[in-house]
């Protein structure tokens, strides 16, 4: 057996309604090996928010999850416009989003600073016009 | 876990093996094995939605005959709300309350009643703060179970204080014991719109003690009381219930007499599938309480109700309008919270692990993915699972071969 189970996914960035899809998957398979609710809600709102931020802000991307027996690593990928100031996206209420998402319910602001609390560790590392890959790890 | 009690079963005569129920239960607990559609009782929440959209009739509710009640000698009847939607051209609750007294109830405990009281404790414990946000309604027992089940991470979120039926059981008993009336002799039984009552009253997941005798079915004593009804003719004022506890019979009904601005109600089985994903992503921030329903409507669309839902929730909010009964209280009754509160929280159950162990289940878990690479993944159920995914993980979990009619040879 491989020392870890991966799971990948495209998240569609043209479709609101299929964001979500990979944490939700990822979620469900959690369950499936009895990780302890705590840990299945902690995974699900930091990956459910890194897939929503590439649904709105970088027109989808790929969000791939490497499950571990005592953790789990999440990587969201997008080719998307790139983050010029990491600092500032951090700050809770910060915000890019147009007016338009914000009638959706989305861009709060809010995203980058929940994944960072529901994880045990975040790294990003972006360029702009490039991309943005996003790295969490939640520990069991 | 064993599950001994079963409030839904199949008949195996009229199952023709079509894949409807498979496709509409909510927790992809039944395959079609030998051309019938057999039901994975670990993973059944007693919904009812197989009973409700098999075309044959093959899904049967089970519930307990009416003949039990006359095996004691003070009996008690518990209607629920919903029964009252049940009538033509009902304009008053009484006539409801005298037929059952005219089939040989000894009493009736309105269970509307013992709603507005669950109402007064909720607002309560609602008030402390204490309780995590959103508060979870725990009136239908189809949806805690199924939270249990699936969303777990969910279960702390639960409102823990018993059903209405549970309570009107419960102080129907204690009223009675104190009129002098032999703790023995009392029979207490609910009139339930759902499986998921009956099986959630039987199997007392909560409690520490049992307060009904048993569980009746509102289509099987229909006829019967409609035939006594129609002989009444000026029922007495015995109606306690508002139009507060008559309104926790369609959804909403419970979440609106709790005078909070921040709530959502929802029902049906997809509708409460995807508003529990969205809670469990975290996405109701602000929400007070959440009231979901298994059922179309709400208790209304019980599958052991007669009249269609919406007409029946009509004719409820008519008959509502009339009543003006205000809600009763704690203080009335002389309760306090204590009455209310679970003696135990319910078990989270595993029948979704792929192994109690970490590893075997990762190692499954792997299987089953390197299955699901190899299967179609169109979900069309000849194969007797409601997924391709499940197909995979009944595989792996069985240790047999995947039989699947899309693949060369039914083999991956
Ligand atoms: N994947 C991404 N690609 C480009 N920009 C991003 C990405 N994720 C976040 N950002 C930027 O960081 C800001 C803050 O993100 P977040 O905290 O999730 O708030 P919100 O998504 O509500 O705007 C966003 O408004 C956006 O400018
Ligand atoms: S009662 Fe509900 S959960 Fe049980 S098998 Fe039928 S549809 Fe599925
Ligand atoms: S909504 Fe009401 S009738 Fe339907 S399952 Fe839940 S408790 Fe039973
Ligand atoms: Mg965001």
């Amino acid at each position: 057996m491989e020392d870890c189970i991966r799971l990948e996914y495209d998240v569609d960035g043209e479709n609101f309604a299929s964001a979500g899809n990979a944490s939700e998957s990822v979620k469900r398979t959690l369950k499936q090996l009895g990780v302890s609710p705590e840990f299945v809600r902690k995974v699900a709102i930091a990956m459910y928010e890194g897939e929503i931020n590439m649904v709105i802000h970088a027109h989808g991307g790929k969000a791939l999850a490497e499950i571990y027996p005592d953790h789990i690593g999440i990587y969201l990928k997008d080719s998307g416009p790139g983050i010029a100031d990491v600092d500032l996206a951090m700050k809770a209420g910060y915000s890019t989003a147009t007016e338009n998402i914000r009638s959706l319910g989305f861009g709060a602001g809010m995203g980058l600073p929940n994944m960072k609390k529901y994880s045990d560790e975040m790294t990003i590392e972006t360029a702009v016009g490039v991309g943005t890959t996003v790295y969490l790890r939640v520990n069991f | 876990m064993e599950v001994t009690l079963k409030t839904v079963v199949l008949d195996s005569e009229k199952c023709i093996g079509c894949i409807t129920c498979m496709r509409r239960c909510p927790t992809e607990a039944i395959r079609i094995e030998n051309g019938k559609a057999k039901i994975l009782y670990d993973k059944c929440i007693n919904c009812g939605e197989c009973v409700r959209s098999c075309k044959g009739g093959a899904k049967r509710p089970v519930y307990d005959s009416f003949d039990l009640v006359s095996s004691y000698k003070y009996k008690i009847a518990l209607p629920s709300p919903s029964l009252f939607g049940q009538f033509n051209n009902l304009d008053d609750p009484n006539y409801v309350l005298e037929g059952l007294l005219a089939l040989g109830f000894d009493e009736v405990f309105e269970v509307g009643l013992a709603a507005e009281l669950v109402t007064d404790c909720t607002r309560r414990l609602m008030q402390k703060n204490t309780l995590p946000r959103p508060v979870i309604s725990t009136a239908c027992p189809a949806v805690a179970e199924l939270i249990m089940l699936r969303f777990q991470e969910l279960a702390d979120h639960l409102l823990p204080v018993y059903a209405p039926a549970k309570i009107a059981a419960k102080l129907a008993k204690k009223q009675a014991v104190a009129r002098g009336i032999p703790a023995d002799d009392i029979g207490i039984f609910f009139i339930s719109p759902c499986p998921a009552k009956v099986y959630s009253l039987h199997r007392e997941e909560v409690s520490n003690e049992k307060y009904i005798s048993g569980v009746l079915s509102q289509s099987d004593i229909y006829f019967r009381l409609v035939e006594k009804m129609n002989k009444i003719q000026n029922p007495r004022k015995l109606c306690k219930c508002g139009y507060s506890g008559i309104g926790w019979g369609s959804s909403g009904g419970e979440s609106n007499s709790l005078g909070l601005g921040n709530y959502i109600h929802c029902s049906g089985t997809r509708n409460v599938l995807g508003l529990l994903r969205e809670m469990s992503d975290g996405k109701l921030e602000g929400v007070e309480f959440v009231e979901m329903n298994m059922c179309p409507g709400g208790c209304v669309g019980g599958v052991l109700n007669v009249e269609n839902p919406f007409i029946a929730r009509n004719k409820m909010r008519q008959i509502c309008d009339k009543l003006r009964i205000p809600p009763a209280t704690m203080e009335e009754y002389g309760l306090d919270e204590s009455f209310f509160l679970w003696d135990k929280a319910p078990e989270p159950s595993t029948a979704f692990q792929l192994d109690p162990d970490r590893f075997a289940a990762m190692r499954k878990l792997v299987q089953v993915e390197e299955l699901l690479k190899k299967l179609p993944g169109i979900d069309c159920g000849a194969c007797g699972a409601p997924t391709c995914r499940c197909h995979a993980e009944d595989v792996v979990m069985s240790g047999g071969q995947p039989h699947c009619v899309k693949l060369e040879g039914g083999q991956a």
